[in-house]
């Protein structure tokens, strides 16, 4: 018996037929679960949005909840809506990858390390879609260990800090996942983003040790690298590059010549 | 006789012998998701699952697993399975697989799932295997589940995500153990935990299978 079980025939036969028996049921489970996990998956990210808006509490109607919330996308460059992709369909982290709807990003411009972005995003709008109470943003950013996304949200006036969750990341758990710590997260609130009146360049961040002022937030004690990636991330996509532009209009007090000059430059490109 | 070796197969592995703490093996995870009582739960149903299914179908192909490849045969088939639970965790338990995130991969790794498909069920009927897998499934997570408890009442102040303790930080007067949420204070709890089994079972003590030599003397190093 041991004789043959070791036949160089027999150890390819029980190989194969084990390969294809195991990769049949390893298929079939994930193929067959696939839209129940999808559906958890977008599930799980409406109640993010709704989670970093403050709007969610445990038990509602997500679906129902998540009514008030109005997706648009966004011109990066400009700042203006676009009207070029269904915002119910359009995901701007798929189209990163697309030359035609994304520049490349290095060196200095590129604080979070992101390599390329895409020139359109889905931004959420929570109320009056034209008048909006809070305009939520998603960010993204490599921490230590990976690419952490997430969603920052703002307040009707361009500047405030509602909160920030991270709903994607590989961070060491108990130091680095500590993103996602409610009482981490509770500090945001209230934070400005900006520093004075007309400035473009952020100035929020997350400190080393423990934050002071509306720009600071305590760092996450044992995950620096962490905390300066959350500060980098929050660098670019709150500057020009990322949703600066768009910010400036529901701020007051921004020098618009800035925001203008940015439209004719890019004109002059198209031209 | 049959009955008496089921009941002890079954219930053995939960005290007499443990997998964690006689046999010490599985630490890695047993440090890693014991922060808390609900995953470590789900972890310990994912163990039991995987350890109990991966024994039954290596003893059922026992006969025909050539050895020269049969490690390989038994992690295929392991990883198969944990695939499979994190699947499921991922359809019908999503916020606890998020928690659980690479750990349970990582069920492949766990020694002791291997340890039983080849020094058990290799040797062993389905039915035994299978039970014998429940079994180390529930002293794996008896030590989970004990750890975890620990671990969550002192550094969280909570059971089950039910507040026991009120802490500082939500106005009451429990100061949380903050090393409780590091996976080194998992190693403590559970030495003491070998402390307290070896002590009530003292057959359990191992002997010495090496004497330590006395430090060199200065003068001679020299």
């Amino acid at each position: 018996m041991a004789q043959s079980n070791n036949s160089i025939k027999k150890i390819l036969t029980v190989a194969f037929a084990l390969c294809i028996v195991c990769s049949v049921i390893v298929s079939t489970a994930a193929v067959a679960l696939r839209p129940m996990q999808q559906l958890n998956q977008e599930l799980d990210r409406k109640t993010n949005i709704l989670n970093v808006a403050n709007l969610y509490e445990s038990g509602m109607d997500v679906e129902a909840a998540f009514g008030q919330v109005t997706p648009r996308v966004v011109n990066l460059e400009t700042g203006e809506y676009s009207d070029q992709h269904d915002p119910e369909t359009f995901d701007g982290f798929e189209a990163r990858r697309d030359p035609a709807a994304s520049r490349t990003l290095s060196g200095e411009r590129d604080p979070a390390g992101l390599s390329r972005v895409e020139n359109y995003a889905t931004v959420y709008l929570v109320g009056d879609p034209d008048d909006p109470e809070q305009v939520i943003l998603p960010i993204r950013g490599q921490g230590l260990w990976g690419l952490m996304r997430g969603f920052l949200s703002v307040e009707g006036d361009g500047n405030t800090i509602v909160g920030i969750t991270y709903y994607e990341h590989s961070e060491t758990p108990g130091l680095g996942a500590e993103v996602n710590n409610p009482r981490w997260q509770a500090q945001w609130e209230g934070k400005q983003v900006f520093d004075e009146e007309g400035d473009l360049t952020p100035a929020i961040r997350v400190a080393k040790g423990s934050g002071s002022g509306e720009h600071e937030v305590d760092g996450l004690s044992g995950a620096t690298l962490t905390s300066n990636g959350v500060t980098n991330m929050l660098q670019f996509w709150l500057s020009p590059e990322g949703f600066g532009e768009y910010l400036a209009k529901f701020r007051s007090g921004v020098d618009q010549d800035d925001a203008q000059d940015a439209d004719v430059e890019l004109e002059a490109e198209g031209a | 006789m049959s009955d008496a070796s089921t009941k002890s197969v079954l219930t053995g592995p939960v005290f007499k012998n443990n997998p964690i703490a006689l046999q010490v093996l599985g630490i890695c995870s047993a440090l890693a998701v014991t922060t808390s009582m609900s995953v470590s739960l789900v972890m310990t149903l994912a163990v039991i699952f995987v350890t109990a299914f991966a024994n039954l179908f290596v003893s059922l192909i026992r006969h025909h697993i050539p050895s020269s490849i049969r490690i390989i045969v038994q992690m295929t088939i392991i990883a198969s399975l944990v695939i499979v639970v994190d699947q499921i965790l991922k359809a019908y338990a999503y916020e606890m697989s998020k928690q659980l995130s690479v750990f349970v991969g990582l069920i492949i790794t766990n020694c002791i799932v291997m340890g039983r498909a080849e020094g058990f069920a290799m040797q062993n009927g389905p039915k035994m295997s299978f039970i014998d897998g429940i079994g180390n499934g529930l002293g794996y997570g008896f030590i989970l589940m004990t750890v975890g408890f620990f671990r969550e009442l002192f550094g969280s102040g909570s059971v089950f995500g039910f507040t026991v303790l009120e802490t500082v930080q939500n106005g009451g007067w429990y100061v949380p153990n903050g090393l409780l949420l590091l996976p080194p204070s998992a190693f403590f709890i559970i030495g003491l935990m070998i402390w307290v089994l070896r002590s009530v079972n003292p057959e359990q003590i191992e002997e010495n299978e090496f004497k330590m030599k006395h430090n060199t003397e200065p003068k001679e190093a020299v």
